[in-house]
C-alpha cells in the first residue's frame, strides 16, 4: 500500500500527485493525505471518475483518502459530510444553541410566541449573533413551515451562520425541508461550542 | 474572499442613507451608482487580482476587461480608469510594462482612458483598475429588476476558473486555454449595448460567485425565483472533463457551501463536476441578462449583430422557497 502526503500542497497539486501515482499502479490501494476540504473533494472526485473505490477518513485536521484501483464503488458515501461549517476559531460573535422549537417549559403556544419574539429580537440586535445552532426539535425552526423563517433568512443573508443538526433533521424526516443555513454534525457543533465565542443555550 | 466571509465582514459597516446613492452595497450589485443630476449618474467600480495566465500582456487585457465589465453590467459607458498595481522587486519592470500595455489597450478599445494609477510593492503581482462610467439615472440596469415571465440570457461560456486551475497543473488542453483566454479578454461592451438597445430589465456580470451565486443575488434582489436549464448553458471546450478530474478551484466549493442553501437541483443525481461548473468562479465572465419575453428575439438579433455568442439559459418565475432552481 502506497501513501502520498499531500498536506501543505496548493490546489491542484494533490490531484496531480495522485494522478501520477495512480497512472503507474496496476491494481493496488493508495492513500492520499490532504489537509483541506478542497483537496479532499477534488482528489475524491478525480479518483471516483477514474473508476476507483474511494473512502475518506478524517483524522484531526487531515483527511486520509483511501483509493482502490480497479474497484469501482459507486454510491459509497464518504464518512465526512459534504457541507462543513468553518472551524470554530473563524467565528466571531455570540453563539446561540437552540435545542427546542419553543422557548421555555410550559404552554407550547406561549413557548412558540416567545421563540418568535426571541428571533425578532436577535434579528434586530447589533451586532447580530455570530452563529445559531439548531438541535433536536429546534431544527423545525429552520425548515419549511417555520414561523421564524423570514427572520432566519434575513440573518443568514447578513452573515449569521445557521447550522442545523443533520441527525435531528433525519430523525424528524426534515432533511428535504431545510430552508435556511447548512446541515452540520456533532463534531463541528462541538468545535463551535468549545470555541472562543460566548455560548447562550436556548431550551 | 468567499461569499460567507465577505458578508460576515460587511455586516459591521454602518448603513448608508444618501438619496443620491442609487445603487449601494445592500443589493450585492456590481458597482456603485451615484446621481449627479437628473441626466447624469456616475458608476464607480474597482477590481484587481493575481495573474490567471503567464503572458503579462494578456493578463493586462483580461484584468482590464474584467474591471470594465461592472460598468457594462449596469448599462453604463466607461470613460475613465486608474491602474491598481502590486508588483515585486524581483521581477523585471518590462513585465509590468507589458501588463499595463495590455490594460491600456483594452481600456482604449472600450473608448475610455487610463488617467493614472497607484503601485505598491508586493510579493505577488496583482493588477486591475478602478473604473468610472456614466449612465442616465433612469436607465441604470441593476440586478434587482427581473420580473416573473422574463427570459435569461448569458453572453459568455462558463468554466474559466476550472481552466485556470488546469493551467496551473499543466493539464489544460490548448483548445480550452485559447477559448478561455478569448472569453476572459473580450469586453462585455457589445453585450451591454445589445441589452440597452433591446430594453433589458436586469443584468449582472458573472464573476467570483459563479453563475448560480450571481443568479441567487439577482433572484433575491428582484424578489423572484430563477430557473436555470443546465443543458442550455454554454461551456468552454473540455471543461466537463477537467472538472471530472477534480481540477476545481476552492472558490467553487466556497460558492456551493454558501449559495447551495438558496439553490436547488431538481435532479439530485446531478454529478459533482456539473455542479462545480455552475458554481465555478469566473474571471471576466459574461453578462446574465433578464428581458421581457416579447423582447427576446430582438435581444438575440442585437447580440448577433454585435458578434456576441449569447444563449438563453433560463427563465424567471414567481418567488418560491429556493432562489434558484436548476433543472
Amino acid at each position: 500500500m502506497k501513501e502520498l502526503d499531500c498536506r501543505g500542497l496548493a490546489c491542484p497539486q494533490p490531484v496531480i500527485t495522485t494522478k501520477k501515482a495512480l497512472d503507474t499502479m496496476v491494481s493496488d490501494t493508495l492513500i492520499t493525505i490532504v489537509d483541506n476540504e478542497t483537496a479532499r473533494e477534488n482528489v475524491s472526485l478525480f479518483a471516483r471518475n477514474a473508476g476507483c473505490g474511494v473512502s475518506v477518513e478524517q483524522k484531526g485536521a487531515d483527511f486520509y483518502i483511501t483509493i482502490t484501483k480497479g474497484e469501482e464503488t459507486p454510491g459509497v458515501k464518504e464518512t465526512v459530510p459534504e457541507v462543513k461549517p468553518a472551524a470554530a476559531g473563524e467565528n466571531a460573535g455570540t453563539v446561540y444553541f437552540i435545542s427546542s422549537n419553543v422557548l421555555g417549559q410550559g404552554s407550547p403556544d406561549l413557548g412558540m410566541t416567545l421563540m418568535k419574539s426571541l428571533m425578532n429580537t436577535l434579528s434586530e440586535t447589533d451586532p447580530l449573533p455570530g452563529t445559531l445552532i439548531f438541535l433536536n426539535s429546534g431544527v423545525y425552526l429552520t425548515c419549511e413551515g417555520s414561523v421564524v423563517l423570514e427572520k432566519l433568512l434575513m440573518m443568514g443573508s447578513r452573515g449569521v451562520k445557521i447550522l442545523s443538526c443533520g441527525t435531528c433533521l433525519e430523525y424528524y424526516k426534515l432533511k428535504e425541508k431545510l430552508q435556511v443555513g447548512i446541515i452540520s454534525n456533532m463534531y463541528d457543533i462541538n468545535n463551535i461550542l468549545t470555541g472562543p465565542g460566548k455560548v447562550i443555550t436556548v431550551a | 474572499m468567499g461569499p460567507a466571509t465577505l458578508s460576515q465582514v460587511l455586516r459591521h459597516l454602518p448603513p448608508i442613507n444618501d438619496p443620491r446613492l442609487l445603487v449601494g452595497p445592500e443589493t450585492s450589485d456590481d458597482a456603485a451608482v451615484y446621481k449627479i443630476d437628473d441626466n447624469t449618474a456616475l458608476i464607480h467600480t474597482v477590481d484587481f487580482f493575481t495573474p490567471v495566465v503567464d503572458d503579462p500582456y494578456l493578463f493586462g487585457q483580461i484584468a482590464a476587461a474584467n474591471s470594465l465589465s461592472d460598468v457594462y453590467a449596469m448599462g453604463g459607458k466607461p470613460f475613465l480608469a486608474l491602474n491598481i498595481v502590486c508588483f515585486p522587486n524581483c521581477l523585471s519592470p518590462d513585465i509590468l510594462a507589458e501588463i499595463l500595455r495590455g490594460g491600456a489597450e483594452k481600456v482604449a478599445e472600450a473608448g475610455a482612458i487610463v488617467a493614472g494609477g497607484h503601485t505598491v510593492q508586493d510579493d505577488e503581482p496583482k493588477y486591475g483598475l478602478a473604473v468610472t462610467g456614466l449612465v442616465h439615472p433612469d436607465k441604470v440596469i441593476s440586478n434587482a429588476g427581473a420580473v416573473p415571465g422574463d427570459m435569461l440570457v448569458l453572453t459568455k461560456p462558463l468554466g474559466t476558473g476550472i481552466v485556470n486551475t488546469a493551467i496551473k497543473g499543466d493539464l489544460a488542453p490548448e483548445e480550452s486555454v485559447k477559448a478561455a483566454v478569448n472569453a476572459m479578454s473580450s469586453l462585455n461592451r457589445g453585450a451591454s449595448e445589445a441589452m440597452i438597445n433591446a430594453g433589458a430589465r436586469a443584468c449582472t456580470d458573472i464573476t467570483g460567485f459563479g453563475l448560480v451565486g450571481h443568479a441567487v443575488e439577482m433572484a433575491r434582489g428582484s424578489g423572484v425565483t430563477i430557473t436555470l436549464r443546465t443543458k442550455s448553458i454554454p461551456l468552454l471546450p473540455g471543461v466537463k472533463e477537467l472538472a471530472a478530474m477534480g481540477l476545481i478551484p476552492a472558490g467553487a466549493y466556497a460558492n456551493r457551501d454558501y449559495f447551495g442553501t438558496m439553490a436547488h437541483f431538481a435532479n439530485e443525481d446531478t454529478p459533482p463536476e456539473i455542479r462545480a461548473i455552475l458554481y465555478d468562479p469566473q474571471t471576466s465572465g459574461g453578462l446574465l441578462i433578464a428581458i421581457d419575453k416579447s423582447k427576446l428575439d430582438s435581444l438575440m438579433e442585437e447580440m448577433e449583430r454585435m458578434g456576441v455568442a449569447a444563449a438563453v439559459v433560463g427563465t424567471v418565475r414567481q418567488k418560491e422557497a429556493a432562489a434558484v432552481e436548476i433543472i
